[in-house]
């Protein structure tokens, strides 16, 4: 009887103390720097090095190219990409997730990050984005202009006024006087595009960035209003990142003629 | 550590070692049970710890906030009736009858269960989507399903029929065939053996499992979000005006997410208790 009831004692010891290291482990890592960084981090032979990065959804192809192209250019760095909206990642990091680079798909997002202190330096921006119209292919409502999105029948979907992609739809109607009634108004660029690929939207408001990702799945119509609001996309070294050298060249590698390229191939307009 | 007298057989006098011991869990399972205990209470603690208390009244009584909670109680209101319509035939079909395949037929009626709320959605939409299967039919009869209110409640129809499902059916494997076999010799038709004997009979699963249906309704988010979109008044429930507002104001997003909480807690204390009809 005695020695079955300590089993399971042991048992829960083990689990208490697991978690305990777990935590313990999780706190090493936010908190006390690499022991790796103390090393200059531009150094050839230098230890292994992880960069966090933590980029708008809107970046995931050009700043996977981008990472590849910095880590062989880097021996030894290894280049970990973390993708959500900016307001998600403007809350990771406040929250104290490990980010040692953020990229945000507007200028508001990297403000509130500054706002918190949690940005070292100043953000530089590095691309541009504008809104284009997004219809499924072969354009059954016969759309050809930002105008035509107005028209009765049409279902038309935005991003929500509060997410950036839908602040630069409202800005455009504001602007030109154009009222549009969506069916819907999506949190993400990637709801609007799947509303519109899928058909069930004769057309919706996405980046120009979005519809060359998108294929053959839909299809863009530029409208010449979409300038009236452009997106500005920054990029920072996080406040206190162990890695801040290595983040510094990172954001220098983005907004230099190589990451410019990549930017410019995707779509991006120069900042 | 250990006390002596833990370590003795079970008091004298008691029940004899065969019997139902109606004595508490040994202590290792009650730790247990309070670290699983903890896994829950712990993070909606956390986040009741977050709200902005000085203004949480205006946080949820904005226009937005009380708009989404109404259509979020009507709507899994209208699921949760939907629900009991289909789900207590096909609890019926399930306990009551034996037929090639019924184990599958079973593990397909719980799909909605293990599924990704997300992929319930793009089934939906592959099935009454303007292309979907049935959706030309029904915009030949005139139904527009897309970005519409009845999108959302097919969307909470969708994951909550299975709760309903499962606890009619483990209602009725429970309380047995033997009084609806007596009705039947009696005289009564079947219509009326499901009256007058079945329905009373399930009553307690029926009730339990249409507070979990409505729960379930309420919390919805992923087959709406994709299924029927996000429009104010229209098809943004209480979750996606959470998921909306954490863009742009944290404070009313978890001052909302508290409301949701609470609202849960009150339907499920109110009127879930499993062992009532015991």
């Amino acid at each position: 009887m005695n020695r079955r009831r300590r089993v399971p004692a042991m048992f829960v010891l083990v689990l208490a103390a697991g978690l305990t290291a777990g935590c313990a482990g999780q706190a090493g890592t936010s908190a006390g720097p690499d022991p790796a960084t103390a090393s200059a981090d531009t150094a050839v032979p230098a230890a292994p090095q992880t960069l966090t990065v933590f980029a708008a959804a809107s970046l995931t192809g050009t700043f996977r190219a981008l990472a590849d192209r910095f880590e062989a250019a880097h021996p030894g760095v290894t280049v970990t990409l973390n993708f959500a909206g900016s307001a998600d990642l403007v809350t990771q990091i406040t929250e104290g997730a490990p980010a040692d680079v953020f990229a945000a798909a507007d200028t508001k997002n990297m403000a509130r990050l500054r706002d918190a202190g949690l940005v070292a330096g100043d953000p530089s921006v590095f691309a541009t984005n504008t809104l284009e119209i997004a219809v499924p292919p072969g354009n059954p409502a016969g759309i050809s202009s930002f105008a035509d999105l107005a028209r009765p029948g049409v279902a038309v979907v935005t991003c929500a006024p509060q997410v950036p992609c839908g602040a630069a739809a409202a800005k455009i109607q504001a602007d030109i006087g154009v009222t549009l009634s969506p069916v819907s108004e999506e949190n993400a660029v990637t709801d609007v595009l799947g509303k519109v690929s899928s058909g069930e939207a004769d057309a919706g408001l996405v980046y120009v960035t979005d519809v060359a990702a998108a294929g053959t799945s839909v299809r863009g119509i530029p409208f010449p209003e979409s300038d009236r609001a452009v997106n500005s996309y920054p990029i920072g070294v996080v406040a206190g990142s162990p890695h801040a050298r290595l983040g510094a060249s990172f954001a220098r590698f983005v907004t230099g003629a190589a990451g410019q390229k990549v930017l410019a191939a995707a779509g991006f307009g120069a900042p | 550590m250990a006390l002596p007298e833990r370590m003795g057989h079970p008091p004298t006098g008691g029940p004899a070692p065969a019997g139902p011991v109606a004595l508490g869990a040994p202590r290792w399972i009650l730790a247990i049970a309070v670290v699983g205990a903890l896994v829950i209470v712990l993070p909606i603690a956390g986040m009741t710890s977050r709200v902005d208390w000085t203004h949480f009244g205006s946080l949820v009584t904005s226009q937005s906030a009380v708009t989404a909670l109404l259509l979020s109680l009507h709507t899994a209101a209208a699921s949760t009736v939907l629900c009991l319509l289909l789900g207590v035939p096909m609890a019926l079909v399930l306990a009551r009858s034996r037929f090639p395949g019924q184990r599958l037929v079973r593990a397909v009626v719980l799909l909605p269960l293990v599924l990704p709320p997300v992929v319930g959605g793009i089934a939906l939409l592959s099935t009454f989507g303007r292309r979907g299967l049935l959706g030309q039919t029904f915009e030949v009869l005139g139904v527009q399903i897309a970005f519409s209110t009845t999108a959302v409640v097919l969307a909470q129809t969708f994951v909550a029929l299975p709760f309903l499902v499962l606890s009619v059916e483990a209602t009725l494997r429970a309380s047995g065939a033997r009084y609806e076999a007596v009705a039947a010799t009696l005289g009564a038709t079947p219509s009326v053996v499901f009256w007058r004997v079945t329905l009373p009979l399930v009553l307690p699963g029926l009730v339990s499992g249409a507070v979990l249906a409505f729960a379930r309704a309420l919390g919805e988010f992923g087959a709406t979000l994709t299924f029927a979109g996000s429009l104010e008044g229209v098809t943004r429930t209480l979750p996606l005006e959470i998921y909306l507002q954490r863009e742009t104001d944290p404070d009313a997003a978890v001052a909302l997410a508290l409301v949701l909480v609470a609202v849960a807690v009150v339907v499920m204390v109110t009127t879930h208790r499993p062992r009532a009809f015991a």
